[in-house]
């Protein structure tokens, strides 16, 4: 890398090495991945030789009635897990950027919990919570028997929209608030036309960070999960844990493109700042 | 300044009331609950006394799960290092890449972040089993080996043997690296991209080499975002499940696979509330120690 003729000094990207570098980081996150997509339109049982494109795996996910009701639910779950969560961490960033109060550390502290503590160890808790204290009432019509999962989902979620959230409170000005009250607005009012319109794209990208989340969760919903309460990761697993087949991939491959085209809608949406906000990568 | 929460009682409840009542119920409650539970032992088939009990833990030190303990923070570990190895680089051609480039880069960061864990790993043992990606590709180079070999009248090289790349440690960590280098490269990138740019030109006009820059000025000054994306890491692939549960073999199980099975199928809550209570405190000093190293390094500005 000492090389100190074309690229200026600090242009490391235009260094071959570093170019071969990335080429071989982006090689190894990618190539499983596109190699499991291409698979997925592939004429053979055996999922390895290329026999002609088909698109008869499609079909059998389709037809699938298992993966259709698991991959409904997943969805189901993940949009009132993320209105839900958009609700309640809006609420307690709002509480914590305006207001101090005794015992704010405890709550900082608290809510900062569901992020760091080991996904396991959350996943036996609402095992625990729903066997024991909560039994989730069983052959509820759906959604009513996603409820259990939902509430999981929502409590590790929604302290990640109020991180995002709380980091977009720190750029506002509070002259604002007291200009919207000294001129007559009440306290509804301040907050819906100058403090929401201030929050809204943390607000989208809390969002979308919850939808994914909720979406993503395999370890919490394995144990929250009941036998006919299947989500589409817990799905897949199953599957999975038998065989490499077409029809995996097939369901994998419509929910990474459905991943691809919301994060495209999100960054359209937001430019830049909604596929970054709040990743400081903390999921676990 | 924040405003005391004396002066708008109303709002002050109905925006931390919900929020702060959720919390406590849907995840302190049920944390406290398996706290209890690790002092307790199995009464009948159901009931779980909590005696108070120091049982659990006293069996989750002994050797057994001790290794597997041990060997759990050791593979966090190896795979929050190479992860760091691997992320360093690319956080660094991020870093100083064009706008445009710089978009695109993160972008390509982050689109497997946000694509389903088990979808990924999915994807990993289609490429690493017997009859995988990587075992077709090395049998089409044995046999263009054979042809040749043949061709020069040397000895033919025999039936080719898959590579058993599932199922061991060895794909445990790969797996594990493969998912967790985003959380590495991310926090890596935040920081080296606040550095002040002209101490590294300096550095570079005053004749110190880019490695000698690389380890005097810019890893001192980024150590803050280095500790982070370390912690931020090894805290996840310490807690891992899934990874080790589908490309781990029967000697590669880690803590949380031994817990899933207390809960699961073992039936013995108390024994794996102890285990789930020992690895959060494992993480908690995880974090302590990053947060007092954090505080001991000056902060770039």
């Amino acid at each position: 890398m000492a090389k100190r003729n074309a690229p200026g000094p600090l242009e490391y990207l235009r260094r071959w090495q570093m170019q071969a570098w990335l080429a071989a980081v982006f090689i190894f996150l990618y190539a499983p991945l596109i190699a499991l997509m291409a698979f997925s339109f592939n004429d053979s049982r055996r999922n390895i030789v290329w026999k002609g494109f088909t698109l008869k795996y499609y079909e059998k996910a389709l037809n699938n009635d298992g993966l259709i009701e698991a991959f409904g639910n997943s969805l189901t779950i993940a949009a009132v897990s993320t209105v839900l969560s958009v609700a309640l961490g809006a609420m307690i960033a709002l509480a914590l950027w305006r207001f101090r109060f005794p015992g704010k550390p405890a709550v900082d502290g608290a809510l900062a919990l569901p992020i760091v503590v080991p996904e396991i160890c959350m996943g036996v808790a609402m095992l625990v919570f729903f066997a024991k204290v909560l039994p989730w009432p069983q052959g509820l019509g759906w959604p009513l028997n996603l409820g259990a999962i939902i509430i999981a989902h929502v409590s590790f979620s929604f302290p990640f929209v109020a991180v995002v959230v709380r980091a977009r409170m720190s750029s506002f000005n509070r002259e604002m608030e007291e200009a919207a009250r000294d001129l007559g607005a009440g306290e509804f009012r301040t907050i819906r036309d100058v403090i929401l319109p201030h929050m809204a794209p943390s607000l989208v990208a809390g969002a979308l960070l919850a939808f994914t989340l909720s979406l993503d969760d395999f370890v919490i919903t394995f144990f929250t999960a009941g036998p006919d309460t299947v989500t589409f990761p817990v799905k897949v697993y199953s599957m999975v844990r038998f065989s490499v087949t077409p029809e995996v991939n097939a369901a994998s491959t419509i929910l990474i493109v459905l991943t691809v085209i919301l994060t495209a809608v999100a960054l359209k949406l937001q430019g830049n700042s909604a596929a970054t906000a709040g990743h400081g990568g903390e999921k676990s | 300044m924040e405003q005391s929460w004396k002066q708008a009682k109303a709002v002050f409840a109905a925006a931390l009331g919900p929020p702060l009542f959720w919390l406590v119920l849907f995840f302190l409650v049920p944390l406290a609950i398996v706290w209890a539970y690790s002092f307790g032992h199995n009464d009948g088939l159901t009931d779980i006394a909590i005696t108070g009990t120091f049982k659990n833990y006293a069996r989750a030190i002994e050797p057994l799960y001790l290794k597997i303990f041990i060997k759990s923070a050791w593979v966090a570990a190896i795979t929050t290092g190479l992860c760091l190895v691997i992320g360093f680089p690319v956080a660094l051609a991020i870093t100083f890449a064009s706008d445009k480039a710089k978009t695109w880069l993160l972008l390509l960061i982050m689109l497997p972040f946000w694509t389903n864990l088990l979808i990924r790993t999915y994807a990993l043992i289609a490429v690493l089993r017997t009859e995988g990606y990587v075992n077709m590709g090395l049998e089409w180079l044995w046999k263009g080996g054979g042809t040749l070999a043949a061709l020069l009248g040397l000895q033919p090289l025999g039936d080719f043997q898959p590579l058993e790349l599932l199922h061991n440690n060895f794909a445990v960590i790969l797996g594990l690296i493969y998912v967790h280098l985003p959380f590495m490269v991310l926090p890596l990138y935040s920081a080296l991209d606040r550095l002040d740019k002209s101490l590294l030109e300096a550095s570079l006009d005053l004749g110190a080499g880019h490695m000698r820059t690389l380890f005097k000025i810019v890893v001192p000054l980024a150590l803050p975002g280095i500790a982070s994306g370390v912690l931020i890491t090894f805290i996840p692939a310490l807690g891992a499940y899934l990874t080790p549960d589908l490309l781990g073999g029967p000697d590669s199980q880690m803590i949380a696979n031994v817990i899933e099975r207390q809960f699961k199928r073992a039936n013995d809550w108390p024994f794996g509330a102890a285990m789930s209570f020992l690895l959060m405190y494992m993480t908690f000093i995880a974090i302590a120690i990053q947060a007092v190293l954090s505080r001991k390094t000056p902060e770039a500005k």
